[in-house]
């Protein structure tokens, strides 16, 4: 299956959602990243039990401190798919590329840039 | 253990804004287990720090570190080096933390970054609960093992009080009647008849009535 979705996207491969923490976002966010997503398996299907739970609580919590920071929280989301469903990786993948390019790029990014 | 939590976000940055180097301090004690001013807690803070000053555009000047404990002085010496070129150093160890930093170093401004909120343990992941006031003078065996000085809410010593119903205090349903688990744990014991008893007033010269207190070991000084 060749499919195509944005190629501004970087790929991170972690070996479990659950692996993600709240500090990765963030120092994602303060290298100047525009939005990150967060893409587990499916509810109920982590193979390490809670792991993909724990990861959208903590997407939940990166939110929070956006937004006290004056940021779009919707610049971090967290997506549930499982391994056999490539077109809804593509489909997430625009979907998220297009939510980004309306709020536009990240001030962080842009200070960074400049700087 | 003591229990902390993080002041608001926009609180600190207040705080530290007229100041350009910042060390964020954190400890390996009490506020590593509440999840409040650990190496983690560390790390999240001065990002933080760092996202809301690019954002502002300054560049971003904050350290981290994250001492053994804060409440020793022998700790203190792993603040030496790392404090030397820092405006302002936010602690985000219990309350005592930020006091001993700004006893041993005299030209560096020291912000709390908790709030000290009591001596408890935790109910489950991430929920902590309090459980003792530090009276100096320890009577829980009065009363089941259980603290109705920390615990209910007027500290009665001879409750419960009529606010007592299905088992919550009247101030809250979220909150336990500690009078109701006393009679529930005393029943179990056998030990009813202790509450026909009347407990005095307590001398409260061992809790913080008698001033800033202090304990002396006479066989553990040097
Ligand atoms: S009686 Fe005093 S020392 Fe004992 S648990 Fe209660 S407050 Fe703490
Ligand atoms: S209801 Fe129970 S816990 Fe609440 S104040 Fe009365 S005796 Fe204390």
């Amino acid at each position: 299956m060749r499919l195509q979705y944005p190629t501004n996207i970087r790929v991170i491969m972690v070996p479990c959602t659950g692996r993600v923490d709240v500090i990765h976002l963030l120092n994602a966010i303060e290298e100047g990243a525009d939005g990150i997503y967060v893409a587990g398996c499916l509810e109920g299907d982590c193979h390490y039990i809670s792991g993909n739970l724990k990861a959208r609580k903590r997407v939940g919590q990166v939110k929070k401190i956006l937004t006290e920071l004056g940021l779009e929280p919707e610049r971090v989301e967290m997506y549930n798919l499982s391994a056999a469903q490539g077109p809804r990786f593509a489909e997430i993948a625009r979907e998220m590329t297009e939510k980004i390019k309306n709020l536009g790029p990240s001030p962080i990014g842009q200070k960074a840039k400049a700087a | 253990m003591v229990v902390a939590e993080r002041k608001p976000l926009n609180e600190l940055l207040e705080m530290v804004q007229p100041y350009k180097k910042i060390l964020v301090a954190g400890c390996k004690g009490c506020v590593t287990v509440c999840n409040a001013g650990g190496k983690k807690e560390v790390e999240i803070l001065a990002s933080e720090l760092r996202i809301a000053r690019k954002k502002e555009g300054q560049e971003p000047d904050v350290k981290e570190i994250t001492l053994e404990r804060q409440c020793d002085p022998e700790y203190m010496d792993q603040l030496t080096e790392v404090i030397k070129d820092r405006d302002a150093v936010l602690s985000i160890a219990c309350s005592v933390g930020p006091q001993y930093i700004a006893g041993r170093f005299d030209d560096k401004v020291v912000f709390p970054g908790l709030n000290t909120t009591f001596i408890g343990g935790s109910l489950e992941h991430g929920v902590f609960a309090e459980f003792c006031q530090a009276c100096g003078a320890c009577g829980i065996h009065n009363f089941g093992g259980l603290c109705p000085i920390a615990r209910c809410s007027k500290s009665l010593l001879n409750g419960p009080c009529g606010g007592s119903s299905k088992g919550k205090c009247e101030i809250s349903k979220e909150v336990d009647c500690v009078w109701q688990l006393i009679y529930d744990r005393l029943n179990r014991l056998g030990q009813m008849d202790r509450l026909t008893r009347v407990i005095p007033c307590k001398d409260w010269t061992t809790s913080r009535d008698g001033g800033p207190r202090k304990t002396i070991r006479e066989d553990l000084k040097l």
